[in-house]
Formats: structure tokens, C-alpha cells, sequence
């Protein structure tokens, strides 16, 4: 066995898993809101189906579409996926393991909106520029508050590496991590209620506005790209919250897999229980997320000092 | 007992006020109480009695410096109030004649109280028994003076309790034993801490300054006095902004004994240099006469703010100012309150040429303006030098210079306005209601007001002096 | 006992937060309702043999400062069928923020002030710093009268948080003051309140009756 093949090897394998499984979290939100609303809904793997069909359709190209349309959600997608191997899965095996990695985590992330909005504002179209203009300005206030809450992270486990970081305690900053980072999530992902996935109102959207002009293969991997983030950010508030050092390497995978599921039911729960805020309501929100890992984080500052 | 009996004798004639079933004599309940309370002052101000030492009342050197004159200022009070109330008949006057006994009765509790606590709680209590004086004249712009005063007044005590606890915690950090009294407070020998004492003393600073009404915190001023009574104006701007100074004064004498006076003299100067720059200035602008009185105020308090900070010259000659501007105040609150009546309006717009409506008043009030303006012979004169020389003598020229400057551009404004009300024709054509000319009852006291500044110009006291001296002393060097 | 005293103030800090964050009259009034509430438990926490006085001090607090001043407040606002949007000078993604920055303030310049050993591990000193900063943030960048009572309720509970470092030192007469002057100052507010709009009204029907002639 070489030294450097069994890292790969596992980098290699988690990165299948998180292709793969990924799609599971939209279909878990969908499941939870029409079951809530008394539907039966479409199945739990109705992505993995969408994504299919749009992979056998053909493209449809703008007449004054430029390469950035094909490259902008390629682009998005390896940088989402490449933040996703950055994210450790159980307490044991971390994910890549590099110095200041959450930092890099953030960037990836603001890389793959990047692509996004520079591939829908690719048409000139101005209707999918306003799309791009709302998911932008959101980003400027939640990626404040997603940078707060690693922080917070980052002073409680010692570290800087996504790695080393998630040492969840349980405790009061916990609780105020979770309120926070869920705000985050919710934001990040364009869900209820800082936009409405379902609508097709046209002054309301704002990420499916961005991807009007795509079509085929394009969106199939914008749209899994967006679930991967998804998963991310599930996967992120657990480790951030649930204490799962203590067990072994599989329970903790499971529970971590069962907590992400349960994110997704939450996620479903919030989408059913409340409306789409209006826009100008939105930066009091997640300036509260803000200071909620804030707050977190001068727990974390000011508890070592109390003890 | 004498301490007790100072504020019992108008606690008792308030209770009295509110059970009295007559309105027309339940006035004359107000110089009932005054006289004795003020030969109650006096008796302790000649023979003062041994000291008491752990007492949480007592009639000290401190409060006999200042206690007479709030004494014999409601005194001069009272009388203008049975004539004043007869003209507002049509007003119920139970409230207001037992809410002024009780200010007076609160007031006399404050400046004696020895203990922080006590002091705080009867500042509260004084100002929320103001509120129904502020609000006698029921008008909307009435009204809302009161919301102001209340607003910034409750900020202001909330201000000073928390104060009132950070000094009493730092006592008991330092090794104290939680007595919260001055005297104890102040001969606690361990060593107390500094970032303690000075958030204690801008807390408390900032609280009891903003009942004083020094700036930045001089907000609800011009309001409340522009729409109060001449009579409340009065025992606001001579009674409350009087205790909420001894309190200040007490407190720099517990915090310059625990870490010398270099802070204590550094805020109170910026404050009291600030108070009288922004009172120069709004002097320049104001339009309405009752208003230009409070920014006078603010200007005063900034006088005293420079006095107390410039040790103990400093401090003697800040209690001989608030005598000699508590009875120039009062003269020009009753005039001032007289000529509004007559002449119908309040600002130079509405009103002019009041010398040929109200003649007395008017001459009162012109008088009332250069006395209070530190023209010789009057006592604010000599009560300013004295501040003046006391900031020379301690080295601060810049002080001095700055003090006269405020002083040189307060005079311009005020004269700029009383003349533009006095003299010229009246704009208005009817003639007032007969009953409300010029009588004696309403001009006797502020004539006696004004003599009362006159003598303590020409001659002070000497009794009055000493005890100036002592209390100045005693706050400097507590024993 | 520390740490459940710790969570309670920083739960009221967080009600500072909420209260800067309403924009509507109802939700401000029940921010401040149940930081009276919390705060009036902490008497308990901090003392271990419970005295008459004290408990019935804490009921006396918990029950003015989270049911019968809220009540009256709420009172007055529908007998003057006041608006209930809440018309801030400061917006409230900036009173929020300044809110933060207060409470983080008050964090720091609490470090600098030495503390009794029984108090050294409690967050008493920055809650109480932190409070009535809110407090006064409220006072000034709202303009509706309920609300600044509201803001001046919680700079009293500020206060109060403050006055509970000396309740084992000093006698109880600072802390009866306190409740009394609490309940006696709003009370006075709310009559003010009140009188304020029958004035108006009356002067509206004063006005209708001079048009009608």
C-alpha cells in the first residue's frame, strides 16, 4: 500500500457519498412540507429523478451567451463540492485536513456564487441581473454571520482547520450557534423565508430567477450543486451543535446522517410555518442570525474567563 | 429633632393641603408651613448644635449653607402663590398647593440626607411630586414639558442609582462594611478602586447633573420652565437644581478623599465650561422670554459646576452663588410669570412695549435682567468675581477666560430679548383684564427678591459667610 | 446556581436585543414584560437561606415589573387606541447593531472593574451595563411614548440587575426604594400618558365644535 493512496482513497469515497446522497436533502424538505400540508408529495428521490432527465436533454443555448454561461455553474459546482470535502463526516476521520481551512470553506463558497451570478447575468438578461443583485446582496449580510459563526467554532475547538473545529459542548453557545446558523442556512440556500423555491412569481424569485436561461445538463448540475450546499449546511449545523466526540467513528456517522435528515425535516417545518419575509425585513433577520453567533461567540470568549 | 421638624412641618401642612375642603383659603396653607420652616433653618443655622455623627439625617454645615435659602425662597414663594392662585381660581389648587409642600418637604430631606440611599430616594421623590406643578396649566405644550421632564428626569435618577450602587460597591470592594453613609464613606481608609470610583462618579455626575440641568443634559429645561408657573420656575430653578448640586457636591467630596481631585475637577470643568457655552448661544437665538430664564439657568449651573471644581475658594464662593442666583431667579420667575399674564404671549413676536401695560413688572424684570447678569451692586456680581478670582488663583487662566467670554455673550442675548418685550409700543390693542394689573401681591415678591440680592451684594452676612467657608472646608477635608 | 443565574441574564440580554428589534408596540411591551420576569427570580439564585423578605421582595419585583406594568402599559395603548407600529429615529438594523456593540462594551468595561469574590463569576456587572445602555438607546431612537417607556423600563431593570451586587451587603430600604419608586415613577408616566390624550381629544372635539359655528 502507498502512503499517499489511502487518504485519496477515502477523499475519493467521500466525495461519492456526498455527490450521491446529496439530492436526499430537497427531497426530505419536499416530503416534510406536503406532508405537513396534508399532501402526499412527490418521493424522496424526485431530484435524483429530475436530474436524470435533465441530463438526457439537449442544451439550449442563448444567441449571446458567452463561455461563462457553460463555465459559471461548472465552476460553482466543483467549488461547493470542494468545500463539501473540506467538512469533516465523523469525529475521527476528518475531512481534508488544512491549516485554516474554514477560511478557504468560505471562499469556496463565495466562489461558486460567484459562478452563478456571473453566469446568469451571462445573457444580459436584466431580469435574471435583479435575481442575481438580491442573492448577492443576502450573501453580504449572511456570509458576515456564517464567518461570525466559524469563528465562534474556531475559538471553542483551538483551530482554524473545519478539522479540528467542531468540538460541540452543548451548552448555552451551542444553542445560539444553532439559532444562528440555521438562519444561515435558510439564507445560503434561498429558502423560506428569503425566497420561495416553488414560486414562479417573477418579482419574488430570487435563485430561480438566476437560472432561467439554463437548461439540460447545465442546470442539472446547477440544481445539484444547490443541494449539495444544502447538504453542507446541514451537515455544518450538526457538527456545530451536536456533541458527537464521544462516539465511535460509525455511531457518529449515523447520527450525524440521522441530525442532517432531521435539519431537512426542520428546514421543512420552518418553509411550512412561515411566509416569505418582505424584502426589506430581510437584513433585520440575518443581522439577528449575526448576532446570534456573535453571541456564541463571546460565550465561548467569556465562558473560559467565568470557569 | 430640628432635622426631622424641617421636614415634617411641610409634610404635615401637605397632608393637611389635601384634606382642606376650602379652595379659596387653602393657599394661605403655604406661607402656614414656610414661616416656620424657615425659623426652623434659621434657629439651625445660629445655633447649630452638636454634630451627630452616624445619623442618616442631620442638619450639617453643608445642608445649613444652602437649606435656609430654599427655605426663604418658597417663603417669597408662598406669598406670590396666594395671590397668583387667587387670579387662577377657576383651577382646582388642591393638588398643586400639597405637591409644592411636599417638594419643599422633600427638598428639606435631600439636603440633609447623610446617607446615599436617602438621598437618592428623596431626589426621586422630589421629582415626581413636581410633576403635577408642571402640568397646572393643562395646555398640550404643558403636557408635553411634563413627558420631557419626566423622561430625562427618570433617565437622570436612573443614572444616579446606579451610581448610588457602583460608589456603594466600590465601598464594600475596598473592605467597607456597607454603611452607605458620607461621613463613612469618606473616612474608609483602604484602598479603593479607581475604574470603580470613576464609573461610580460619572454615573452619578451625569444623574444628578441632569437634575441640575448642566449640559448636555439641560434638555427638559427650557420646556418645563416656559410652561410651568412662575412659582414652580422658581423652586426648580432655586430648590431642585440646589439639591441636585450639594448632592454632587457631596459625592466629589467622597471621591476626591478616595483618589485626589484631578478627575473630579477635569469633568466638572468641561461640564461647567460647556454649560455656559451652549447657554450663551442659545441665549443668542431664543424668542420667548420664559425660555430665555432656563437657558439663564443652564448658564448658572455651569458657574456652579466651575465653582465647586476650583477647590475650596471655589466651593464657598459656589454656595454663595446659589443664594445670590436663587433670589435673583425667583425675581425674574414672578415677573416674568406676572408680564406673560398681562402681556398675553410669550415670545418678542407676540408681545412688545410692556413697560407702558404692566409698568412694575417690567421695571422689576429689567432689574431682575441686570442683576442677573452680574451687575454691580447685586449679589451675583460679587459671587462671580469671587468665582473668577478663584480660578485665577488656581492657575487656570483658560478657565477665567472662557468664564467671561460665556458671561460677555449671555449678557447680549438676554438684554437683546428683555428689551425687545419692554420696550417699543404693544402690539397687542386690547387692554389686559383689570384684575390682572400689577398689584401688590404680585409684586411684592419679587421686589423683595431682588433686595434680598441687593443685600447680599452690599452685605453679606458674616454668619452666612462662615458657614460657606465651613461647609467648603468640611467637603475638602472631611474630618 | 451561577450558571443558571448567568443563562437568566443572559436571556434578559438577549430581551434587550428583542426589544430593539420590535417594530411593533405589543412585542416591545412582552420583551420587557419578561425581563422583568427573569430578572425578578435572580433574588433567589443569589441567595442560598431564603428569608421572607427576600421572597417576597423577588415576588414583589417579578410581579411589578412583569405583569402589572405591562398591563397598564397595554391598557393605556388601547384606551387611547394608540397605532402600534413602533416609528423608530435609529432603524432597527442599526439599534440592533448598536445594541450588540453596547452589550460587547459593557463586557469589556466590566473586566476592568474589580469584583467581590462571591460576584467574580457572575455576568451581573456586564448585564446590568449592557441593559441600560439598551435602555437609553430605546429612550432616545424611539419616538412614540410607549415605547420609551418601555426603553425606560428596561434601563430600570438595568438599575436594578446593578443593585442586586449589593443585596447581601446593604439593608433592604435601597431595594423597597427602588420597587417603590419603579412602580410610583411608570405609574405617574402612565397617568401622564393618559391625560396627554384626553388632552388632545379634547382640543379634536373643541376644534369640531368652533368649525360647526
Amino acid at each position: 500500500m502507498i502512503a499517499w493512496a489511502e487518504p485519496v482513497a477515502s477523499t475519493l469515497l467521500r466525495a461519492i457519498a456526498w455527490i450521491a446522497l446529496a439530492p436526499l436533502v430537497p427531497g426530505i424538505i419536499h416530503r416534510t412540507k406536503a406532508w405537513i400540508a396534508g399532501r402526499r408529495g412527490p418521493p424522496i428521490l424526485q431530484l435524483y429523478y429530475d436530474l436524470a432527465r435533465l441530463w438526457r436533454k439537449e442544451v439550449v443555448w442563448s444567441s449571446v451567451a458567452s463561455p461563462m454561461h457553460l463555465l459559471g455553474p461548472a465552476v460553482a459546482w466543483v467549488a461547493v463540492l470542494g468545500a463539501a470535502l473540506l467538512v469533516p463526516t465523523d469525529a475521527a476521520h476528518a475531512g481534508l485536513d488544512l491549516p485554516g481551512s474554514a477560511i478557504l470553506f468560505v471562499y469556496l463558497l463565495a466562489l461558486a456564487r460567484f459562478g452563478t451570478a456571473a453566469a446568469a447575468m451571462d445573457t444580459g438578461s436584466a431580469f435574471e441581473g435583479m435575481g442575481a443583485a438580491r442573492e448577492v446582496s443576502y450573501a453580504v449580510l449572511s456570509e458576515v454571520a456564517l464567518v461570525t459563526g466559524l469563528l465562534a467554532l474556531s475559538v471553542h475547538g483551538g483551530s482554524a482547520s473545519l478539522a479540528h473545529m467542531f468540538d460541540a459542548s452543548g451548552g448555552v453557545g451551542s444553542a445560539l450557534l444553532a439559532g444562528g446558523l440555521f438562519v444561515v442556512l435558510l439564507a445560503e440556500n434561498c429558502r423560506v423565508p428569503f425566497d420561495d423555491p416553488n414560486t414562479h412569481l417573477e418579482l419574488t424569485m430570487v435563485h430561480e430567477v438566476m437560472v432561467l436561461d439554463h437548461s439540460g445538463p447545465p442546470l442539472a448540475v446547477i440544481l445539484h450543486g444547490a443541494s449539495l450546499k444544502l447538504a453542507i449546511f446541514s451537515v455544518l449545523l450538526v457538527k456545530a451543535v451536536v456533541p458527537l466526540g464521544q462516539h465511535s467513528p460509525l455511531v457518529a456517522v449515523a447520527v450525524l446522517g440521522a441530525a442532517a435528515a432531521g435539519v431537512g425535516v426542520g428546514v421543512g417545518i420552518a418553509e411550512s410555518l412561515m411566509a416569505r419575509l418582505a424584502f426589506r425585513r430581510v437584513p433585520l433577520l440575518l443581522t439577528t442570525a449575526f448576532l446570534l453567533n456573535l453571541f456564541a461567540l463571546l460565550v465561548e470568549v467569556e465562558g473560559g474567563r467565568l470557569r | 429633632m430640628r432635622a426631622l421638624g424641617l421636614v415634617a412641618v411641610p409634610a404635615v401642612a401637605s397632608i393637611a393641603a389635601l384634606a382642606w375642603p376650602k379652595q379659596a383659603t387653602r393657599p394661605l396653607l403655604l406661607p402656614v408651613a414656610a414661616f416656620p420652616h424657615l425659623l426652623l433653618a434659621l434657629w439651625c443655622l445660629i445655633d447649630p448644635g452638636p454634630p451627630v455623627p452616624a445619623a442618616w439625617l442631620a442638619m450639617d454645615v453643608v445642608a445649613r449653607a444652602v437649606l435656609p435659602l430654599v427655605s426663604l425662597l418658597f417663603l417669597v414663594a408662598a406669598l406670590y402663590a396666594v395671590a397668583y392662585l387667587k387670579l387662577r381660581a377657576e383651577r382646582n389648587n388642591r393638588i398643586f398647593v400639597a405637591a409644592l409642600l411636599g417638594m419643599l418637604a422633600l427638598l428639606s430631606l435631600a439636603l440633609q440626607a447623610q446617607h446615599l440611599g436617602l438621598l437618592w430616594v428623596a431626589a426621586e421623590a422630589a421629582t415626581m411630586v413636581t410633576v403635577p406643578l408642571l402640568h397646572f396649566n393643562r395646555s398640550a405644550r404643558a403636557y408635553e414639558a411634563t413627558w420631557k421632564y419626566l423622561l430625562v428626569g427618570g433617565t437622570g435618577l436612573a443614572l444616579s442609582l446606579m451610581g448610588t450602587f457602583g460608589l456603594g460597591y466600590a465601598s464594600l470592594q475596598a473592605g467597607g462594611a456597607g454603611d452607605l453613609t458620607f461621613l463613612s464613606l469618606s473616612q474608609q481608609v483602604h484602598s479603593w478602586s479607581p475604574p470603580w470610583l470613576t464609573l461610580a462618579w460619572v454615573l452619578l455626575l451625569a444623574g444628578y447633573g441632569t437634575k441640575m440641568g448642566v449640559a448636555p443634559m439641560h434638555t427638559w429645561k427650557p420646556d418645563a420652565y416656559g410652561e410651568a408657573p412662575g412659582i414652580v420656575g422658581t423652586m426648580l430653578a432655586g430648590g431642585m437644581t440646589t439639591m441636585a448640586f450639594v448632592a454632587v457636591l457631596r459625592v466629589k467630596a467622597v471621591v476626591d478623599r478616595a483618589m485626589g481631585p484631578a478627575m473630579t475637577t477635569r469633568t466638572l470643568l468641561g461640564l461647567g465650561l460647556l454649560s455656559m457655552a451652549l447657554a450663551a448661544l442659545f441665549l443668542l437665538r431664543t424668542r420667548d422670554f420664559k425660555r430665555l430664564l432656563a437657558y439663564s439657568s443652564v448658564e448658572h449651573m455651569g458657574i456652579l459646576a466651575i465653582g465647586a471644581a476650583l477647590g475650596r475658594a471655589g466651593t464657598a464662593a459656589a454656595l454663595f452663588h446659589v443664594w445670590t442666583n436663587g433670589m435673583t431667579k425667583g425675581a425674574l420667575f414672578f415677573t416674568a410669570g406676572n408680564l406673560r399674564r398681562i402681556g398675553g404671549g410669550r415670545t418678542a413676536d407676540e408681545v412688545g412695549g410692556l413697560r407702558h401695560v404692566a409698568p412694575a413688572s417690567a421695571a422689576l424684570f429689567v432689574t431682575g435682567l441686570f442683576a442677573v447678569t452680574a451687575c454691580p451692586p447685586f449679589g451675583v456680581f460679587f459671587s462671580e468675581i469671587q468665582i473668577l478670582r478663584a480660578a485665577l488663583d488656581s492657575g487656570r487662566p483658560a478657565v477665567a477666560g472662557g468664564f467671561v467670554a460665556c458671561l460677555l455673550v449671555a449678557f447680549f442675548g438676554l438684554t437683546r430679548l428683555v428689551f425687545a418685550i419692554v420696550d417699543g409700543e404693544p402690539k397687542t390693542v386690547a387692554p389686559p383684564r383689570p384684575e390682572l394689573r400689577d398689584t401688590l401681591g404680585v409684586i411684592g415678591p419679587p421686589l423683595a427678591c431682588l433686595l434680598a440680592a441687593l443685600w447680599l451684594g452690599l452685605a453679606p452676612p458674616q454668619l452666612l459667610a462662615d458657614t460657606w467657608r465651613q461647609a467648603a472646608a468640611w467637603l475638602g477635608d472631611v474630618p | 446556581m451561577t450558571d443558571t443565574l448567568n443563562l437568566l441574564i443572559g436571556i434578559a440580554a438577549g430581551l434587550n436585543l428583542l426589544a430593539l428589534a420590535s417594530s411593533r408596540l405589543p412585542s416591545m411591551i412582552r420583551a420587557a414584560a419578561l425581563q422583568g420576569l427573569v430578572l425578578g427570580v435572580l433574588p433567589l439564585l443569589l441567595e442560598d437561606d431564603w428569608s421572607v423578605l427576600l421572597v417576597a421582595m423577588a415576588a414583589g419585583t417579578a410581579l411589578a415589573k412583569g405583569f402589572v406594568i405591562p398591563s397598564l402599559l397595554r391598557r393605556a395603548m388601547h384606551a387611547a387606541s394608540i397605532d402600534r407600529e413602533v416609528e423608530p429615529l435609529i432603524g432597527f438594523v442599526p439599534s440592533l447593531l448598536l445594541g450588540a456593540l453596547a452589550t460587547i462594551l459593557a463586557m469589556l468595561l466590566s473586566r476592568s472593574l474589580p469584583l467581590l469574590p462571591e460576584h467574580s463569576r457572575t455576568l451581573l456587572l456586564p448585564g446590568a451595563l449592557a441593559t441600560a445602555i439598551c435602555g437609553a438607546l430605546l429612550i432616545m431612537a424611539r419616538t412614540k411614548a410607549i415605547s420609551q417607556v418601555c426603553g425606560y423600563l428596561v434601563l430600570e431593570n438595568g438599575a436594578y440587575l446593578f443593585g442586586l451586587l449589593l443585596l447581601r451587603s446593604t439593608p433592604l430600604l435601597v431595594e423597597a426604594g427602588i420597587l417603590l419608586d419603579l412602580t410610583v415613577g411608570i405609574f405617574v408616566i402612565g397617568i401622564v400618558v393618559d391625560r396627554i390624550q384626553r388632552e388632545f381629544d379634547s382640543l379634536d372635539t373643541r376644534n369640531l365644535t368652533e368649525l360647526h359655528e
